[in-house]
């Protein structure tokens, strides 16, 4: 193993145990406006794992989309319906405990189907400068879904404001 | 070539996963639910890259996981706008976001 590969693996370790740590504090934390901003951490932590992958267009969007858009977003809903946890409550339901087994069962099963393999591995190294091909996919062989998703996103912003409008 | 092997970000994707599950099962405010489910959806992100990236034959020509990638965060987007405003919506009939107290349809 030469001494990149110990590296790839260094950074691979901090990068999921941040990712997984702030996605914990994002679902356990009482205050929700802590938990938001551990989301943001582990928003961050997945960004890095897109640039270990050699997707450098998708780490950008992800940074920009989920940590600049969906942030404030779920920041501002936050705000606009802030006090309301009495001091006492809990932040979790009745079924705290069945959902986290549920989650266990669930992560033993998707462990033991990654963890079976051999899985076909692909050893071509990405030489080329891959964001003008990405965006010559998204014009010609992908145009149809392109045009579709934005359609649609026009119409979930447009009905988000009717919804939200007083 | 990467050095680390698929099964390492499948099984960092199925944790992620795990936990937004959690999250959005077991939290009460409507707003922790919807952060359990961006958290799934970047699960399924991380499996879709790291399938493109390791077994699609020439990652740099077959660029389909990385368009599937960028149509499922488009789709969070749209979900996270339209959920956000349908919980400002009920905050403003019923002052609440707590889910269990948002059982209008409940038989």
């Amino acid at each position: 193993m030469s001494l990149t590969d110990v590296l790839f693996y260094i950074v691979f370790f901090i990068l999921a145990g941040a990712t997984l740590t702030a996605a914990l504090l994002a679902v356990t934390l009482r205050n929700v406006v802590h938990s938001a901003l551990a989301l943001v951490g582990s928003f961050f932590g997945v960004a890095g794992i897109y640039l270990l992958l050699e997707a450098e267009f998708l780490a950008v969007v992800q940074v920009l989309i989920y940590v600049g858009a969906i942030s404030v977003l779920i920041l501002f809903a936050i705000m606009l319906t802030r006090g309301l946890m009495k001091p006492g409550e809990s932040a979790v339901n009745g079924q705290w405990a069945a959902a986290a087994i549920i989650a266990m069962f669930l992560f033993m099963g998707m462990l033991l189907t990654a963890a079976r393999g051999p899985w076909p591995i692909n050893t071509t190294a990405i030489t080329t400068d891959m964001i003008p091909a990405l965006g010559t996919a998204l014009v010609t062989t992908y145009v149809l879904p392109f045009e579709i998703v934005s359609v649609l996103l026009l119409a979930a912003l447009v009905g988000a404001l009717m919804i939200a409008r007083e | 070539m990467p050095p680390i092997p698929i099964s390492f970000y499948l099984i960092l994707a199925a944790a992620l996963f795990c936990i937004g599950l959690y999250g959005a099962l077991a939290r009460r405010n409507a707003v922790a639910i919807l952060m359990g489910i961006e958290l799934m959806l970047n699960a399924v992100n991380i499996n879709l890259v790291a399938f493109w990236r390791y077994i699609s034959g020439d990652p740099a020509k077959n660029q389909t996981g990385i368009v599937f990638a960028l149509i499922v965060i488009t789709l969070a987007a749209a979900e996270a706008a339209i959920g956000l405003a349908l919980i400002i919506a009920v905050y403003r009939s019923r002052d609440t976001v707590n889910v269990e107290d948002v059982d209008l349809l409940k038989w």
